[in-house]
């Protein structure tokens, strides 16, 4: 929230007035808002605090002289997360690691170009442009463990992906295949929703824009990078947010279509759920919570760096982009659709127009 | 003042977040240790009567309808209700964990896999069976019963059992003037003269389970076993960095790097298995009796109906060992009705639910004097052979942590067979890691 501390004096006046028109209004929005506000504490925030304790103890692990196993948890503080980076573990939590970054970047960045791709596609007015639009989103609309066993289907040793390759591939066995095959699977089925929201961005954009550029004399690249990216920039950048934040807790693909315990694929998200399946739940909250650092942390620098404008922050910042020197000049968007750009949608100003 | 910026609310939101922290951790586990009690005098005898739920993977034979309808008209009042849980064995697990974590009665009886007694009578999930309460104990195949004992005493009844055959194909067999082979060798001699037919050219020689999942255990654990190793020793402890394992081991290794084994049978699991042996592109394949039925339908979906038999399993140098399987059926240590789980359970075990069973399903019984039945042998001709697998059969390592050891199993065994381990080192880590988790 923005807080006024230190008002230019020409909005004084206004603050005030904003003051006492709003006087009070603080308390009533609390009170409407608490029955929300307590499902999500409920649902969201408790969950992640109780896997934080849980991280901290372990249970069930001892088993006492007649052979039953010991009840009750024991707290080991941090020797959960201490385990998960030292020998055996820690080598394969780094794997984890590595296999769950390079799989959010390899197919973020696919599904990018190829939901832009299907989103100008869409965008155009084309006989039979309704049935496109509905192929293009039969992909999303299919569960993703569903999708698992599709292309589970597909990449069998005798199924149909090696029937039209004309190879004998073992998509399933360590290497470069399963990598591949479950990089295929979640293009396949996530491109469609960059598709989508892009979609929705470029029915902002208005007409005149384009017929100013070809007026011009703009080529179709120079107005697709100069005019369609920038315009497009704030939709693009949240579908990628999105898709960033969900690839990195990837689970049922690689899970589904290659198998557990494969080091070629095996990601965060299928280390903290197999120990949890051996009922050790203090080291997968461990992982979980891990896992949740990271995300939170790539989060938090997606939006910072690129400026994500997740809540829509820039149309309520423009009236103020006199006074504050804060958000990095976010206020000046209309005037990007112009500047050029090396690489669209990675600059740090806002997407102003496109809100 | 206006809420949003006055400091009380970093104090509420503060008071908030430290009174969700102590809730949680209020709310978690105790910090004490309650250890079970030592050295139990024998089990408690089962009381309740009353209706009970039974929790059993899913029915693919369509039977259990059946034999449940037949209890649930002697005992009105002791009503059976069935819970379907999914088709996958670890997921039916997860299923049953859950339940008794919170120890909840949903369940009364469960249908658990051989390899789950330790693990859920080690953590008090089923309760202890008193021997006198069930008389036919006696009747049942020796090695099934093994299987329903933790630490000697008895906490499951064998209901079903399963054991690995050889299926061969008899046509080409024939043809090649060759006898179904008793030994690895002659095995390996066999596919080498088929190999000479002109129809049976291109054809794959042998497949088991060999992807990385429980069935490479059983296939790992019957190759090891084949060669008079063993993967837990009698006495609870792992040997299995010994030269009679290794010599198992390589020789599935070298079936692979020979060409014996397909390189597409390291993705095999049973189904895509039998789908090669039916599709008539194996020679020999180790499964499970199921296949029998399935490759002998007539409606086209088996090209081999009719042409193929079966066989023990070859060792080494002798006669195999298949590695056991089936299902057990145990009573909840949170249902009421105890009492009633242990009628159900004798009832669903007795000779007569038994034989109706193999009849309809061709699940192979635990029930031992029905594999000498003449009219099941007539219908089932797998029957002769399935017994001599089972009353042979060893069960795999039962450890409470089974989970964490079968991993370590497959983990060297496929290792050992895509070549990325020397087999012996494989062994070696095997026994290393094996030694730190059965310490029981």
């Amino acid at each position: 929230m923005v807080s006024a501390t230190a008002p230019v004096p020409t909005q004084e006046k206004g603050t005030k007035r904003h003051t006492s028109f709003n006087e009070g209004t603080g308390r009533l929005a609390a009170l409407l808002l608490s029955p929300t506000l307590i499902v999500l504490v409920l649902v969201v925030v408790y969950p992640i605090l109780s896997a934080l304790r849980e991280s901290l103890y372990t249970s069930g692990q001892r088993i006492d002289d007649s052979g039953f196993i010991i009840q009750g948890s024991e707290f080991v503080g941090l020797d959960n997360f201490s385990a998960i980076f030292s020998g055996e573990t820690g080598d394969r939590f780094w794997n984890a690691f590595y296999n769950t970054t390079f799989f959010t970047v390899t197919c973020v960045v696919l599904e990018t170009v190829l939901g832009v791709a299907m989103a100008l596609v869409m965008h155009k007015a084309f006989k039979g442009r309704a049935v496109v639009r509905a192929t293009i989103l039969v992909p999303w609309a299919i569960p993703t463990v569903v999708s698992a066993l599709l292309w589970k289907w597909i990449f069998q040793a005798d199924g149909i992906a090696n029937s039209v390759l004309g190879t004998q591939i073992l998509w399933s066995t360590e290497g470069w295949q399963s990598v591949l095959s479950v990089i295929i699977a979640d293009t396949w089925k996530t491109a469609p929703f960059i598709g989508l929201l892009v979609l929705a961005g470029l029915q902002t954009i208005p007409g005149e824009v384009y017929e100013a550029a070809k007026v011009d004399g703009a080529s179709v690249w120079q107005t697709f990078v100069r005019i369609t990216l920038p315009l497009v920039k704030p939709a693009l950048l949240v579908a990628v947010l999105f898709r960033i934040l969900d690839t990195l807790r990837l689970f049922d693909l690689p899970y589904v279509l290659v198998g557990p315990n494969k080091e070629s694929v095996e990601t965060l998200s299928i280390l903290a759920f197999l120990e949890a399946n051996q009922t050790r739940y203090g080291p997968a909250a461990a992982y979980a919570t891990l896992l949740f650092v990271y995300v939170a942390v790539v989060a938090y620098v997606f939006v910072r760096v690129l400026g994500a404008d997740v809540i829509g922050e820039a149309a309520q910042k423009k009236p103020k982009k006199n006074g504050n020197g804060k958000g990095r000049g976010r206020g000046q968007g209309e005037q990007d659709a112009s500047k050029p750009t090396l690489l669209p949608g990675l600059t740090a100003g806002g997407g102003g127009g496109g809100a | 003042m206006r809420f949003e910026r006055s400091h009380t609310r970093k104090a509420v939101a503060l008071a908030v977040a430290s009174s969700l922290v102590l809730l949680a951790s209020a709310c978690g586990g105790d910090d004490g240790e309650t250890g079970g009690d030592s050295g139990s005098t024998g089990a408690a005898a089962l009381e309740g009567k009353g209706p009970i739920n039974f929790a059993t993977g899913k029915d693919t034979s369509g039977n259990l309808t059946n034999q449940v309808a037949a209890w649930n008209s002697q005992h009105p009042d002791e009503k059976v209700t069935v819970t379907e849980l999914p088709e996958s064995a670890d997921q039916q697990r997860a299923q049953m964990i859950s339940n008794a974590q919170i120890k909840s009665d949903a369940f009364s009886v469960l249908n658990l896999d051989v390899v789950w007694t330790a693990e859920f009578a080690a953590n008090r999930w089923i309760t202890e069976l008193p021997a006198d309460q069930f008389p036919d104990l006696s009747k049942l195949l020796p090695s099934t019963l093994d299987t329903a004992k933790y630490r000697d005493k008895l906490y499951a009844v064998p209901v079903t059992s399963d054991g690995g055959l050889l299926y061969y194909r008899k046509d080409l067999l024939d043809k090649a003037g060759v006898q179904p082979p008793t030994t690895w060798e002659e095995m390996v001699a066999a596919c080498a003269k088929v190999k000479a037919l002109p129809e049976a050219k291109n054809i794959g020689c042998y497949a088991g389970q060999f992807e990385k999942y429980e069935g490479l255990t059983v296939n790992f654990s019957e190759a090891v076993n084949g060669a008079k190793g063993v993967v837990v020793g009698d006495d609870g402890k792992p040997n299995v960095d010994t030269p009679e394992a290794l010599a198992g081991l390589t020789a599935l290794v070298e079936g692979f790097k020979t060409g014996f084994i397909p390189k597409a049978a390291i993705t095999y699991q049973e189904e895509p298995g039998r789908r090669a042996f039916q599709e008539g592109n194996l020679l020999f394949h180790r499964n499970w009796p199921y296949v029998y039925a399935l490759a002998n339908k007539t409606d086209g979906s088996s090209k081999i109906a009719g042409k193929f038999a079966v066989a023990p399993l070859p060792g080494l140098n002798g006669p195999g060992t298949s590695t056991l399987g089936g299902h057990n059926y145990a009573i909840s240590e949170f249902t009421k009705n105890k009492a009633t789980a242990a009628e159900f359970i004798k009832f669903m075990s007795s000779e007569e639910r038994q034989k109706a069973n193999v009849e309809k399903t061709s699940q192979a019984p635990t029930w031992a004097s029905l594999y000498d039945d003449p009219a099941l042998n007539k219908q089932f001709p797998y029957l002769a052979p399935l017994k001599a697998s089972i009353e042979t059969a060893k069960s795999r390592p039962k450890v409470v942590k089974y989970g964490d050891v079968t991993t370590a199993i497959q983990e060297a065994a496929y290792g050992a067979l895509t070549g990325t381990t020397p087999p012996k080192d494989a062994l070696a880590t095997l026994q290393t890691k094996l030694s730190t988790l059965i310490t029981q």
